[in-house]
């Protein structure tokens, strides 16, 4: 029933008043038992479902919605996608996710809109630049396309930053990763949805887990706000609501919720080419291609479920930006708004199964859930199919809290991530 | 030529005052008071944008805050301003304004040809193309061609934005007849009030529409009630808009200033809201109503009798509901011929006088090519017109009461989402809240402000305004192309498109078609466009819902959130007592750790002066500032136990007088910390911690004392900055303390290596400390912060027999880097543990409880191959290893980093590059070389031990 | 921004305070405490969505307590200093 989208596609329909589209996916009634099911519409829960189809065959698959799909942090991140990591644990995670988002439009015939346009981690003082060149080396020999940046360098690729040598926090230079650079993240969402939907994965939107089933210590099955759905395996991709979810199933995550804010301002013309970090300011830009300036920053200092923004926390944002870009004080604020992330001790994601046999998890991405969506959903598809962890997701377990065999990115790289 | 301005009236114009400006390089006139889209349709400028996708030419819709399409850059007298809605910048000589989105001007877009394939490019249509060969190739030109206004890249502000805090009882939003009278009972009642509107002028829509209040015209009763108020001490601001309320009822205002003036955040606390923000007018769903000429009619009256602009001769209003009849009444009045087209047959009222009206017929579709020049109604009747001034009905102004978390109810009746249940502490009232009469509005506000009040409520005395309406909303399936959303170029189809493609959820609609996305957020569009969503779907308007509202309301600049807070003031750094000292000597400042601090001393050539330094310190004599070294005291009677509980080294041992370097650890077993403590008597202790952790580890003590110990037990004081500490070091160091006649015994015997003893310095006590960060003897002498400047002259003075150096903290670095003395944080890392770091003691032996022991017996913690301390040398003559080099291995063709570069220096004593470096099973290579390579290129180094300068330690007590 | 009761200096902006913790998280001292229970102590949390009770610190004046809010609505419950609420527990 899916039809290809093309250019071509779009001129048949042009001529013909755009009526032969078709769904993008189906909303089917949800069956009583599937093969696996996976909590959680957004990009990893629908990636997930995705890859269970096409990489293990697996298609008698529910995703489990609570809203619509793409609501929660998939749809309100800044859409940064790198992968430059210092770790190697870290890099083969999301380099394999940064690979996957680099073929993702013609693989899902749904163009994302992947835009490689770099990204630069600033340095603010020789003390940062050395730290930057152990994260460049460190980069380089686990294989990422890190540079280190001059100041020049800088200049090139972001002029209408402050170069003003006594500025609070100058520009000594950065660390620069030429592949990265943001994706529209709705479509993310959509093209799995679509692709999986077309693959016979039932999306069930305004779905609500409410509770597990479990018999013989094992989880078979959800009740949800439509009806008892069994299954042997289930995912649990719920960013945000990753304890909430597994309290159900009885089980504690090391983890706390926070808002991180995002915002927009009004469209402007092409201005800032380049997604730019700067962590002594704490301020995350890019410009979005419809002309608005995308601002990310720090998490809220109160842990919170509250999916709405606040003054204090902008406030700091917003006067960071403007120490790193003063022309940025001629606009205005046009959107505001919050989502909920999994803030993890070590900021690395947690994926494996439960100690509750049956329930596998995805969850504990932090701020940095959107870059890895095709890599989470490999991963969570592989352990659902398999039982068994990918290399890749071996380290990511959530036994790594007892074993104290942490990945703390700012530990080792001293870039907060 | 069809709109023009009438020789009188224009209550908000001042005639007498002329004011020149430009837009799109037309020089024009208007009047002081004029915004700029009544001064555009003044002098009849009927294109004044561009949309965002299909570049369509695009009019002025509205009046104020709504306005979809008549956005402009402005510049000239003013500061540069891009994406300025014309509807709300009122004109200033000198003025340069610019149609956004258009090149070279609005009216002759050269990218008006995209229009022409606009069905080829529907919504959305980019996630189903531009996939082959690659997004790249696309993207930059549809970037180009995106955004709105321009930046100036060259801004500079022109100072920061005020920002204001206030608490009050009542927070007004809205000066129209709802909240005036609102305000007026609540100040009746004694409680302060803020009173805030968007407009310049309060009064809202009794500015521009008829009514009469306790017997006065309106326009009086608003001057009356704003007098009063403001004579009773309330503040009243117009050109203020609230554009978010945040948690524990904190309300964001954004402060206009007509003085050029950055605008001014307010953050409100008001005990109680009140919103009167009255209602938005939308459009109406007829093919082509997005062609300049189409315009809301209650923007139409408030042209004609606010700014005395007749927005055209022959003049179309089309409506569904009552309000349109005072508009056409008026128009009429004013020489237009006015033909009222209302969609209802029956139920509507008389029409106005000169008016011919047409009962029950629609506009099908607009006529026109760059503006509007009539009309198709339903029947196929053709009319002439150069305005259609259009009112599709009232969408009240919820968007705070939404920010509130508030829910809405559908009134079917009124066609509009209502406020539902109320939201704790606060009330809304007026248009916003469905009113449609001024008895209604005032019924409202009476209800709203319960309690004694000294003010009886207005009252309404003149014609009453009625509010009938049929919803006319847009109908799936309909002819041509139906404008949703003017801005974002979204039409019926679009959304129509949409529902076919199963993005049924109002979110999906929105994200998916862009509606209501845009600058205006949709204030004009948004219940059109869910109203068709459901009707393409079976659904009834709040089956679909609303999205979510978000801040702001309206677009707020960004300057006003960062205030002053640009610069220092952004982050301060910390500051030295002696800063000024240091500066006179030539001193150059760098932050380290949230400090300035001298880096080293005078010299241009910065590397020559270090290296120069630390060489000199060797051989005679140091003085450094030290005062930034943490100086935390612990007493009580359970101080001993209290620092071994600290500290991962037994601390209770140690004698008064004595010192000891330890390790403080986090929970996790990570040195957090590293430094000296003092015993200064039994119960009694100083915590000698990191600059750059002072208030973290500060932070700690007060946590374990508050949640293990109790407040009775420990007394924590953080003296770090009311003393200054001057170091003394080097072969010379007690030689020139003798000089200073300090007065207490520097006897080896006395004062040993790591021992403390008090002094007199001329009047003032002084602390002693015989600790060392250079691997010299050297003294560290603590003195009142405000006293230091004379102790750190008398040593330079006895320095001069000694041929004394002053050393910034970059030579210390080296000395301390020969010592192999680490720097916790650069020399560690957050996975750091303490037997990494040579010192196993306390892990192996310690019997009683510490901070972070029981990590050290985790999983992770075990393996000898974890990364540790060492030292790495390179041959005399070459050149020092880059800090932040990684050692490498290669294991089955592939690179594997073996840990890194922490510190490297060249030694002017040594004259050979120094190092220290963090590498895998390290401790046990010592003689080993190691590959390090450094951005590609890879050198070898030596694994040692980390001290490279008098391992036996002789100098610390020569 | 939120207002937050110091119990020492009463309404505060949510600025001056730090969170500390979930409260009641008890530490099981010695180094042969259980891995998993160490684990839980360090690591694993209620992270509760609605009523919670956490420990807080004002950083202006030092003082830890107790405060009880609620993780969506965010309005606040009640705060005690530590003695008064028995050392978090």
């Amino acid at each position: 029933m899916t039809r290809r989208y093309s250019a071509l596609s779009l001129i048949k329909e042009g001529l013909a008043g755009q009526k032969g589209w078709q769904p993008a996916w189906r909303s089917p009634e949800p069956k009583k038992i599937y093969d696996a099911v996976v909590i959680g519409g957004g990009g990893h829960g629908l990636a997930t479902a995705y890859y269970l189809a096409r990489s293990h065959g697996v298609t008698n698959v529910a995703v489990l919605e609570k809203g619509w799909i793409g609501g929660g942090n998939t749809g309100r991140n800044t859409t940064v996608v790198r992968s430059n990591y210092y770790y190697p644990e870290s890099v083969a995670i999301y380099g394999l996710a940064h690979r996957l988002y680099e073929g993702l439009s013609k693989e899902l015939n749904y163009n994302v809109m992947l835009s490689k346009r770099g990204m630069v981690f600033l340095c603010h003082s020789t003390g940062e630049m050395e730290i930057g060149a152990r994260t460049v080396n460190a980069m380089q020999i686990n294989g990422v396309d890190a540079e280190m940046f001059s100041v020049d360098d800088v200049r090139r690729v972001a002029p209408v930053l402050n170069f003003a040598p006594d500025a609070r926090f100058p520009v000594f230079g950065g660390v620069w990763q030429g592949r990265a650079g943001t994706a529209r993240h709705d479509a993310v969402a959509w093209g799995y949805a679509r692709a999986a939907s077309a693959l016979g994965v039932d999306i069930i939107q305004n779905c609500e887990v409410t509770d597990f089933i479990v018999e013989g210590g094992r989880c078979r099955g959800v009740q949800t706000s439509r009806g008892t759905i069994r299954t042997d395996r289930i995912g649990m991709a719920v960013a945000g609501h990753s304890s909430v979810l597994s309290a159900k199933a009885g089980l504690r995550l090391p983890i706390n919720s926070y808002a991180l804010q995002a915002c927009v301002s009004e469209p402007i013309k092409p201005i800032l080419d380049t997604v730019v970090l700067s962590p002594g300011t704490g301020v995350y830009v890019s410009q979005s291609d419809k002309g608005e300036i995308v601002i990310g920053g720090a998490l809220d200092r109160v842990p919170s479920y509250g999916q709405r923004g606040n003054l204090p926390t902008l406030e700091g944002v917003i006067s960071g930006l403007l120490e790193m870009f003063p022309a940025f004080g001629q606009l205005k604020l046009m959107r505001q708004w919050a989502g909920i992330v999994d803030v993890v001790p070590d900021s690395s994601p947690i994926i494996g199964e439960s100690p509750l046999p049956g329930l596998f998890l995805n969850c504990g991405w932090g701020t940095g859930g959107f870059k890895a969506i095709p890599a989470g959903g490999t991963l969570l598809a592989h352990l659902l199919a398999t039982g068994k962890h990918h290399d890749i997701s071996r380290p990511f377990d959530l036994d790594r809290f007892v074993t104290g065999r942490l990945l703390d990115e700012a530990a080792g790289s001293g870039i907060a991530h | 030529m069809t709109a023009t301005r009438l020789s009188s009236g224009g209550s908000a114009i001042d005639r007498s005052r002329p004011v020149s400006f430009s837009f799109d390089g037309r020089k024009l006139q208007g009047f002081e008071g004029d915004t700029i889209a009544s001064a555009l349709l003044a002098s009849d400028v009927a294109v004044v944008g561009r949309s965002f996708k299909y570049h369509r030419p695009r009019g002025i819709w509205g009046a104020g805050v709504e306005e979809p399409n008549a956005l402009v850059d402005i510049s000239g007298s003013v500061a540069t301003t891009p994406n300025t809605r014309a509807t709300t910048e009122f004109v200033l000589e000198g003025m340069i304004a610019k149609s956004v989105n258009a090149s070279p001007n609005a009216a002759a877009d050269r990218n008006a040809f995209i229009d022409r394939f606009s069905r080829f490019i529907p919504a959305a249509f980019y996630y189903k193309t531009f996939m082959w060969p690659d997004w790249h190739l696309f993207e930059p030109r549809i970037r180009a061609v995106a955004g709105l206004g321009e930046v100036d890249t060259g801004w500079q502000s022109s100072g920061p934005a005020d920002q204001i805090n206030r608490h009050c009882d009542v927070l007004v939003v809205g000066a129209g007849p709802a909240g005036l009278a609102a305000a007026k009972l609540a100040a009746g009642a004694g409680q302060s009030v803020i009173l805030v509107d968007g407009q310049r002028e309060p009064g809202g829509s009794l500015n521009h529409r008829t009514g009469e209040i306790d017997g006065k015209p309106d326009a009086a009763w608003v001057a009356e009630t704003i007098a009063e108020l403001s004579a009773a001490g309330h503040i009243v601001l117009p050109s203020t808009t609230a554009f978010g309320i945040y948690d524990h009822n904190l309300v964001g205002l954004n402060q206009r200033h007509v003085d050029g003036r950055p605008d001014t955040l307010w953050r409100v606390r008001p005990r109680r809201i009140v919103l009167a923000t009255g209602a938005i007018e939308r459009p109406l769903p007829f093919a082509n109503n997005d062609l300049p000429g189409i315009m809301s009619a209650d923007a139409a009256l408030i042209y004609l009798r606010r700014f005395a602009v007749l927005v055209g001769r022959r003049i179309i209003v089309a409506t569904n509901n009552d309000s349109a009849y005072e508009v056409a009444g008026a128009l009429a009045e004013a020489g237009a011929d006015v033909t009222l087209v209302d969609s209802r047959k029956d139920g509507a009222p008389a029409a106005p006088e000169g008016v011919s009206r047409m009962a029950g017929r629609l506009v099908a579709a607009a006529r026109g090519k760059v503006r509007v020049e009539g009309a198709v109604l339903d029947d196929g009747t053709v009319l002439e017109a150069d305005c259609v001034a259009v009112s599709g009905g009232w969408t009240p102004t919820i968007h705070l009461f939404c920010q509130a978390r508030g829910k809405l109810v559908w009134s079917e009746a009124q066609a509009a989402f209502l406020p539902g249940d109320p939201v704790e502490g606060m009330a809304v009232v007026g248009a916003a809240a469905g009113a449609v009469s001024l008895s209604g509005v005032f019924e409202g506000a009476a209800k709203a402000m319960p309690g004694a009040t000294t003010s009886p409520a207005p009252r309404s005395t003149g014609v009453e305004a009625t509010g009938g309406i049929l919803a006319a909303w847009p109908i799936p399936g309909a002819r041509g192309r139906v404008w949703i959303d003017y801005q974002n170029d979204v039409t019926a189809k679009d959304v129509e498109l949409a529902a076919r493609e199963n993005f049924i959820s109002v979110e999906h609609l929105k994200r998916y078609t862009t509606l209501g996305m845009a600058t205006d957020q949709g204030k004009t569009s948004n219940l059109a466009g869910l109203a068709l969503m459901g009707a393409a779907t079976g659904r009834t308007v709040p089956e679909v819902g609303t999205t979510t509202y978000r801040p702001p309301f309206t677009p707020v600049p960004l300057a006003s959130f960062a205030g002053a807070r640009g610069g220092e003031l952004m982050s301060p750094v910390r500051r030295l007592p002696l800063e000024n000292v240091h500066r006179a000597q030539g001193a150059v400042f760098q932050e380290y750790g949230g400090w300035l601090r001298p880096a080293h001393y005078g010299g241009a050539d910065a590397d020559r002066a270090i290296q120069d330094e630390a060489r000199r310190a060797r051989q005679s004599v140091a003085l450094f500032d030290g005062s930034t070294l943490g100086k935390i005291e612990v007493m009580g009677p359970k101080a001993a136990e209290f620092v071994d509980f600290i500290y991962y080294n037994t601390m209770s041992t140690l004698k008064p007088g004595r010192c000891r370097y330890g390790f403080m650890l986090s929970e996790n077993g990570v040195v957090f910390d590293d430094g000296i403590l003092v015993r200064l008597d039994e119960h009694r202790f100083v915590v000698s911690c990191s600059s750059s952790h002072v208030a973290a580890v500060h932070a700690r003590l007060e946590e374990w004392r508050q949640d293990r110990f109790g407040r009775d037990a420990v007394y924590i004081h953080n003296a770090t900055s009311e003393m200054a500490t001057l170091t003394v070091s080097g072969p010379n160091a007690k030689n020139l303390l003798v000089a200073l006649n300090l007065g207490l015994s520097l006897d080896d015997t006395d004062l040993p290596h790591m021992a403390i003893g008090e002094g007199m310095f001329e009047t003032e006590p002084v602390r002693v400390a015989r600790v060392s960060f250079t691997g010299d003897r050297s003294y560290e002498v603590s003195i009142r912060a405000d006293r230091a400047e004379r102790l750190w002259a008398r040593m330079h003075e006895a320095g001069k027999a000694f041929d004394a150096v002053t050393i910034g903290l970059e030579a210390l670095m080296i000395l301390r880097a020969e010592k192999g003395y680490i720097v916790i944080g650069k020399d560690t890392d957050g996975t750091t543990l303490p037997h990494d770091l040579g010192v196993d003691g306390p892990r192996a032996k310690r019997k009683s409880e510490y901070v972070g022991r029981r990590s050290l017996f985790t999983e992770v913690a075990m393996p000898d191959s974890r990364q540790q301390l060492v030292g790495l040398a390179v041959a005399r003559g070459e050149e020092p290893l880059a800090t932040g080099a990684h050692g490498i291995s290669r294991e089955g063709g592939k690179l594997r980093s073996q840990g890194f570069v922490t510190s490297s220096y060249h030694s002017p004593t040594l004259a050979r590059p120094v190092a220290l470096g963090l590498i895998e099973r390290g401790a046990a290579r010592h003689g080993e070389t190691i590959d390090i390579q450094h951005l590609g290129m890879v050198r070898r180094a030596t694994i040692t031990g980390p001290c490279a300068f008098d391992p036996s330690g002789e100098r610390l007590n020569a | 921004m939120q207002l937050f009761h110091c119990p020492f200096c009463g309404a505060r902006d949510e600025t001056e305070f730090h969170f500390g913790g979930e409260a009641g998280n008890l530490r099981p001292d010695g180094a042969d405490a259980p891995a998993d229970r160490w684990a839980n102590y360090l690591y694993m949390r209620d992270n509760p969505k609605g009523a919670v009770r956490e420990v807080w610190v004002h950083m202006n004046c030092g003082e830890f307590f107790v405060m009880e809010r609620d993780s969506v609505s965010h309005q606040v419950l009640s705060s005690t200093s530590l003695d008064g609420a028995g050392h978090a527990q």
